[in-house]
């Protein structure tokens, strides 16, 4: 078991490499720096540019330096735990970043607990009940869950929320609360917004979820060891416990790998809908500000955090399935 | 001497003893794709889905005449107008198709502008008629209308947005960047998918793992983040027909993943056939075995599979306008109009801003059905 965590982490430092290196060349594509438009800004505007400060941030960044440079400078800096400087909000990244990366792991995790819970009896059903009404009804559901963009729904549901609800609009808590210390009133004010958006990203990856456990579930069931279970006479809801669902289990957790994905689109876009202090409106702005090492750090940190929730989902599966800690791959 | 032992000379012809009817020999004999329509003909969700979506796709073609105003048109009289229902009897008489003439007044409570039905003022609808003129597909001008408004009347069937714009006019012009930004879009990755997978499946070896590890990492990677990253570098200069291509080939960027995985998987069993084998020891070239001999093997694949990120690429685009970082006005998407509904007063307000999301929810739902349908039938053999 050791062995095969250590063999994962291992892979996963290519791919880190890979998306670093992904990242530095997106960030650094728009033509200028923000240094340079902010300049621009300041002298258009008539003001004295700090010279000096300009000077020190670019040395200090390396944004003289010729491009490989900057990147190794860059990667250096975000290995030992410097993510670089956010120039709009004249903080280390760090700082500006802070809570927010933590209650978008919080929406993140909740989503895909509610989209396993939602997904997980619903592709059951559907796969045992193949082609009936229900199978039908609640596929169309899904569907249509697919199909509504996601910020649309937010939208809709904010006012719902807020009219039936009385729940303050935007944020992910109420308002006497945002620079309060953590208390256990502050947890339940976020745990009465928190549903809103959880409901909103869930909706998206919860279709894709369900079909793929149904095509999973159809393949094991029409395989001869379940046969052979109920020739011998297991109850049927016995031998569905005991074995496709077992299998079944195995790819569900496996699954997390493309829910994630899914899951941190859809939570940046309903963010900026709703305003939740997560890190989607600041990745917006920093985008659109040009403050490459704030929205390039987001990126990274957003990449960082899907391989992770691989891997915990890789780990997961391996302490459930012996195949595959013991080198072969599981049979999708 | 004993008859019962006569063995006749004549070769053995199988279909003597048992002859194929008509229909088996119709079935042996027809090549793949007829075997596919046939299969797909069955799944009845499926070809009304087709149907509808080649509806849609037609449409965009007279987007003009469909539209009963111009898409620039701006009635500033009838600012934030509520959808105009359209009536066919007036008081128990039937008049075919009209809509009641309307007044205008200010809500000074809700400083909201209300638009009150005069109930007597019946004014039939036009059709076939002449309205906003055109230049149809840049060509000749016309303005042939299917519906117009009645004379010296308004037919806003949708609403109005905050410039007095018609939503069902802006929305018929719509459809023509959000369907065509899928269809464009798959055509690249289409491409992208086939070299790259092509290549990676048929060469296997250290081109097979830096691919493999390449469509890994796209793959890990949240898409909207980076399609938003990728779009905020579209310097704000470009005409509105570069974005147009720019934020195409951006969504397209990331999604040939799916099929190159698909192709990679299928050519390295398929190479492994004795005809591949055979047309190498002729001479063929890497490109017409992959060309001409493996690829039309599971073309019918590929295009099922992608009819189904279609839908993907729709919603992208549409998330991306919403966000003011994808297509921007003049042009005018599904998701630009949406753009405007951002704020949570809207919703309360004005409604029938949302209309937009009805032709996006359609589309996607459709594309997804077509797909399933064609899915399942692109192995007729099975």
């Amino acid at each position: 078991m050791l062995s095969y965590v250590i063999r994962r982490i291992l892979a996963m430092i290519p791919t880190l490499l890979i998306i670093s290196m992904l990242v530095f060349v997106i960030i650094q594509l728009p033509p200028g720096d923000y240094l340079e438009s902010h300049i621009a800004e300041l002298q258009s505007q008539g003001e004295a540019v700090d010279e000096k400060k300009i000077q020190f941030l670019r040395e200090q960044y390396g944004l003289d330096k010729p491009m490989i440079e900057q990147y190794w400078l860059w990667l250096i800096g975000m290995l030992q735990g410097d993510f670089g400087y956010s120039f709009e909000y004249d903080l280390p990244v760090t700082e500006v970043v802070g809570d927010r990366l933590f209650l978008t792991v919080i929406i993140s995790t909740a989503t895909i607990l509610f989209t396993w819970m939602i997904a997980f009896p619903i592709g059951i059903y559907s796969a045992t009940h193949q082609y009936s009404w229900g199978d039908y009804g609640l596929s169309t559901l899904g569907f249509l869950g697919l199909a509504t963009p996601n910020f649309l729904l937010a939208l809709v549901m904010l006012y719902l929320a807020n009219v039936y609800f009385g729940t303050s609009i935007g944020g992910l808590m109420d308002a006497q609360y945002i620079d309060a210390p953590w208390s256990v009133d502050k947890v339940l004010s976020i745990l009465e917004h928190l549903w809103i958006p959880v409901i909103v990203i869930g909706t998206s990856g919860t279709a894709g979820m369900i079909r793929r456990l149904r095509a999973n579930l159809l393949d094991e069931l029409q395989k001869q060891y379940v046969t052979t279970g109920r020739a011998k006479g297991l109850p049927p809801g016995k031998l569905l416990r005991k074995y496709p669902l077992r299998i079944a289990l195995n790819f569900f957790v496996a699954d997390v790998g493309n829910l994630l994905p899914q899951v941190i689109s859809g939570a940046e876009i309903v963010a900026v809908v709703m305003s939740l202090p997560t890190t989607g409106p600041l990745l917006l702005s920093a985008l659109q500000s040009q403050d490459m090492y704030l929205a390039g750090s987001f990126l990274m940190f957003l990449a960082l955090l899907t391989v992770f929730g691989v891997l915990v989902s890789d780990i997961a599966l391996a302490l459930l399935d012996p195949r595959i800690r013991l080198g072969g791959t599981v049979s999708k | 001497m004993s008859r019962a032992h006569f063995v006749s000379q004549e070769p053995f012809n199988p279909h003597s003893v048992e002859a194929l009817t008509s229909v088996q020999e119709n079935y042996y004999m027809a090549s793949q794709w007829k075997l596919m329509w046939w299969k797909l003909r069955r799944h009845r969700l499926a070809v009304i889905c087709g149907f509808i979506l080649a509806l849609n796709y037609a449409t965009i073609m007279f987007s003009e005449i469909i539209a009963p105003y111009d898409l620039h048109t701006r009635h500033t009289d009838y600012i934030f107008s509520p959808p105009q229902s359209v009536h066919l009897f007036h008081n128990g008489e039937f008049i075919g198709p009209f809509v009641y003439g309307r007044d205008y007044e200010l809500d000074m409570d809700l400083l909201k502008r209300n638009y009150p039905e005069r109930k007597d003022d019946v004014q039939p609808l036009r059709f076939f008629c002449s309205g906003d003129p055109y230049r149809f597909w840049g060509l000749f001008d016309a303005s042939f209308h299917l519906v117009c408004p009645p004379e010296n009347g308004t037919f806003f069937f949708l609403g109005t947005d905050r410039l007095g714009r018609d939503m069902f006019s802006r929305i018929t012009y719509g459809a023509r960047i959000s369907l065509t930004i899928g269809l464009v879009g798959i055509i690249i990755s289409f491409t992208f998918g086939i070299v790259i997978g092509g290549l990676a499946g048929y060469y296997g070896g250290w081109v097979d793992a830096s691919v493999q590890r390449l469509i890994e990492v796209i793959r890990s990677f949240p898409e909207l983040p980076l399609w938003m990253a990728l779009s905020a570098v579209l310097p704000v200069n470009w005409s509105p027909l570069l974005i147009f291509f720019g934020i195409t080939v951006i969504l397209a960027l990331l999604d040939w993943t799916g099929l190159a995985r698909a192709v990679r998987s299928k050519l390295l069993s398929l190479r492994e056939e004795d005809y591949c084998a055979a047309a190498e020891l002729m001479g063929a070239k890497p490109g017409r075995i992959i060309g001409r001999h493996l690829l039309p093997g599971f073309m019918s694949h590929l295009i099922a599979s992608a009819t189904l990120s279609v839908p993907a690429m729709i919603l992208g685009e549409t998330a991306l306008s919403f966000l003011g970082l994808g297509l921007r006005p003049p042009v005018t998407s599904w998701g630009v109009l949406l753009n405007e509904a951002q704020n949570i007063n809207v919703v309360a307000l004005y409604p029938w801003l949302l209309y937009p999301v009805v032709p996006v929810v359609l589309v996607i739902l459709t594309f997804n059905f077509f797909g399933d349908g064609l899915r399942d039938a692109a192995d007729p053999y099975k």
